[in-house]
């Protein structure tokens, strides 16, 4: 049996890309996190990790944005 | 003609230049207040052009337009209830994307919107070739570029304003639609409301039905007092649910999936993009900046030049200014017979006024360097370096820069949370900042230090520094675990790119936090002085400060208090109480009331303290009530007196449980 782990956001390496499939949050962050551009299709690159290991920088539609792993970790991507 | 004033709201994302648009457009003619009842900032300003008069509202920078922050509602509530005749909303030409969002909400929400593409010589700069017609002819409104640094087509945005002010007719905004199905469903809803409800605000019912299909809190606890509300609302609950059950996501995914399709598509038909993206000036920075080994120690650097420039350069000035108010009220108290109103002059009025100039110097420095910081784009990187550790003490990463300059002063340093957009992480930082050990408290450590421990005064001084930060950073966790519950704010944050800051911004900037300064904390500060004057003068006859005095009475009576923290002196609480204008004085008042000059205070002391009594009574004047200059711009930052007056309380009570603490567990391991 082929257990198949999750890929989310936060388990992107620095320059790896992801497609957004799906996010699990609610409430105000979930909102937040759609309105800043982390919608379902969005590509989002992961440009690199802060020097204490977290929060983490991306590439959205265009800009730069920064999140924590724990908002991340709502964000079910594609590896591409 | 009559002249008729038009109403221009600026809108847009943060650092867009919308402030430079606002500057542009209204000169000096500007005034600074809080939005009622709200710690948010408020900029209003006018101008004439073409024999109309205007009036501009610059709105907060927000994202977007749900009740998300406190910001977000400020700027919605003015939209839909005051209606502006215009709306300007300044966006990033760089970064149409993410800024469209706002133009969207802006457009539902039926305001008569002007698009400015700002920043457009940086836009052509990149590559990107705008066509701003064809946005134009696709959103149906007005589209114009400008660079804002330049004034490039400020004017332009005015004439446009005039136009869109005077045109009566439906306009021709074209109105997004979210897909057949969710469109079915807002549309069953806004009949629904339209049937029912006495709409309160001018709310329109599609934009009410979209609001609360978004379970927006804000409309739904304003519907809440309108009559017969309840039946819409549950109706507005089953359509969330149901479309859930549809779609398999939330409304709100939705929602934002439709509106940056839509946008999405705008952008592939009207923006032309460079072949091969060049890597950016701005990351080749930031490759540096916020790298893995030297991100820290560039930040630390950065708050080291930070804190030396704000009180290393301010203090000749501060010392100036004390010289000269030191000088003038001896001047005063000479020219004046000797009596009460010599006193009030010389200590009271002039020593007063002093003592809020004072803070001019490092005020006026420190907002021009965080201007430039932020101007620049380093505060995001930051707040982005610093982020996990704040996290841990239920903080924010943008919360590091206030704590560490309240180690040079708390005021400018409270000052300094208006970085911080979320209300519980400003409340928080500010509420903590006090223990942060300020300039003011050094001399008195250094005095007592001399005293009783010759031989380790640099250890007493640096416990009592560390001893600060921790109890600061355990207040921090009882209190985000208790009072500031549930409010916390996400680190979602837009990091943007580097950019030169503008001189002119960046000193309107500065202007506009030291005159509030000023205008707000001053009187305050000012108020207080006299009070403590008046009640170490009074009743008339006693000397400045004596037992007889009120204060001496009030000192009297309190001082049982202070017996197990080891001071239970009526001295020690006048100095106290005195301290509560600066913490410096405390030395000034044992001198007076011991009756010594400077030299002889070490020996006066030795006689009514003990090492561990000194010990205690320095931790109880790290941590007690802050000085009457932070309470005030506590007040003035959270616009009301509760905080001002929980600090001074707790701040206080925190005192003397950890000087009782130091004192009787001192006592107990057989210290003296």
């Amino acid at each position: 049996m082929e257990v198949e782990m999750e890929m989310t956001l936060d388990k992107l390496k620095p320059k790896q890309k992801g497609k957004i499939l799906s996010s699990k949050g609610s409430g105000d962050v979930h909102r937040r996190l759609l309105e800043m551009g982390l919608v379902k299709g969005a590509v989002v690159e992961v440009e690199k990790v802060a020097p204490l290991g977290d929060p983490i920088e991306v590439k959205v539609k265009g800009y730069h944005l920064s999140l924590r792993k724990e908002e991340a970790a709502k964000l079910a991507v594609e590896l591409l | 003609m009559t002249v008729k004033k038009i109403r221009i709201a600026l809108a847009g994302n943060p650092n867009v230049g919308k402030s430079v648009i606002f500057n542009a457009l209204t000169g000096g003619r500007q005034h600074v207040g809080n939005w009622p009842g709200k710690t948010v900032e408020k900029k209003e300003g006018t101008l004439k052009y073409k024999n109309h008069s205007f009036k501009v509202i610059d709105l907060p920078g927000t994202y977007s337009l749900t009740a998300y922050s406190i910001d977000e509602i400020v700027a919605r509530d003015y939209l839909v209830e005051e209606k502006p005749d215009v709306v300007i909303h300044v966006v990033d030409s760089t970064n149409l994307e993410r800024n469209l969002y706002l133009t969207i909400q802006l457009i539902e929400l039926g305001a008569k919107v002007i698009l400015a593409l700002n920043m457009s010589d940086l836009a052509e700069k990149k590559g990107l070739r705008i066509d701003e017609r064809h946005i134009s002819r696709l959103l149906g409104i007005p589209v114009i570029k400008t660079v804002a640094t330049k004034e490039k087509g400020v004017k332009k945005l005015l004439d446009k304003a005039i136009k869109l002010a005077g045109e009566t007719k439906e306009s021709k905004r074209k109105v997004l639609t979210y897909g057949k199905e969710l469109e079915e469903h807002i549309e069953e809803l806004r009949d629904c409301i339209s049937k029912k409800l006495e709409l309160p605000f001018g709310y329109t019912p599609k934009w009410t039905a979209l609001k609360l299909l978004e379970n927006d809190k804000e409309v739904i606890k304003k519907l809440k007092g309108v009559k017969n509300s309840a039946h819409v609302l549950k109706k507005a609950r089953e359509t969330r649910v149901h479309l859930q059950d549809v779609f398999g996501e939330d409304v709100d995914s939705s929602i934002a999936d439709a509106r940056y399709g839509l946008i999405a598509g705008l952008i592939k038909e009207s923006v032309k993009k460079p072949a091969v993206n060049r890597i950016s000036m701005s990351d080749q920075i930031d490759k540096v900046v916020t790298n893995k080994y030297l991100g820290i120690p560039i930040f630390l650097l950065a708050m080291f030049l930070m804190f030396q420039l704000t009180f290393e350069v301010s203090a000749p000035f501060m010392e100036l200014i004390d010289e000269f108010f030191g000088w003038l009220a001896q001047t005063a108290s000479a020219s004046i017979p000797a009596g009460w109103l010599s006193s009030l002059v010389s200590d009271g009025i002039i020593s007063g006024v002093g003592s809020v100039l004072i803070f001019i110097p490092p005020i006026f420095i420190l907002f021009l360097i965080i201007a430039l910081l932020e101007d620049s784009g380093y505060m995001a990187r930051a707040a982005f370096i610093m982020d996990k550790l704040m996290h841990k003490i239920g903080l924010h990463g943008k919360s590091f820069i206030p704590m560490i300059l309240g180690f040079g002063c708390n005021v400018p340093a409270i000052m300094a949370t208006r970085t911080l957009s979320n209300r519980k992480d400003r409340l928080l930082t500010i509420l903590i900042n006090p223990f942060m050990s300020c300039g003011a408290r050094l001399p008195v450590y250094i005095l007592f230090a001399a005293a009783f421990f010759p031989n380790n005064q640099g250890l007493v001084v640096f416990s009592l520094y560390i001893l600060g930060m921790m109890v600061a950073i355990i207040m921090g966790l009882i209190l985000s675990r208790t009072l500031l519950k549930g409010l916390s704010a996400p680190f979602v944050m837009e990091l943007p790119p580097y950019r030169v800051p503008t001189i002119k911004g960046a000193l309107i900037h500065m202007w506009e936090r030291g005159s509030l300064f000023l205008r707000k904390a001053g009187t305050i500060i000012f108020a207080a002085v006299v009070l403590v004057w008046a009640l170490s003068s009074f009743p008339a006859g006693v000397e400045y400060g004596a037992q007889e005095s009120y204060l001496g009475q009030v000192g009297t009576a309190i001082a049982p208090v202070f017996g197990p923290l080891g001071f239970g002196d009526w001295r020690a609480s006048v100095a106290l109480m005195t301290g509560f204008v600066a913490k410096e004085i405390v030395i000034g008042t044992f001198g007076t009331i011991y009756g010594v000059e400077e030299g002889g205070l070490e020996a006066a002391l030795q006689q009514h303290f003990t090492p561990l009594s000194a010990y205690s009574f320095l931790v109880f004047v790290l941590l007690y009530v802050p000085c009457m200059a932070v309470i005030a711009v506590i007040k003035r930052e959270t616009n009301s007196w509760k905080w001002p007056l929980f600090t001074a309380a707790y701040t206080t009570a925190v005192a003397w449980i950890v000087a009782f603490i130091v004192y009787q567990g001192g006592l107990l391991l057989g210290f003296v």
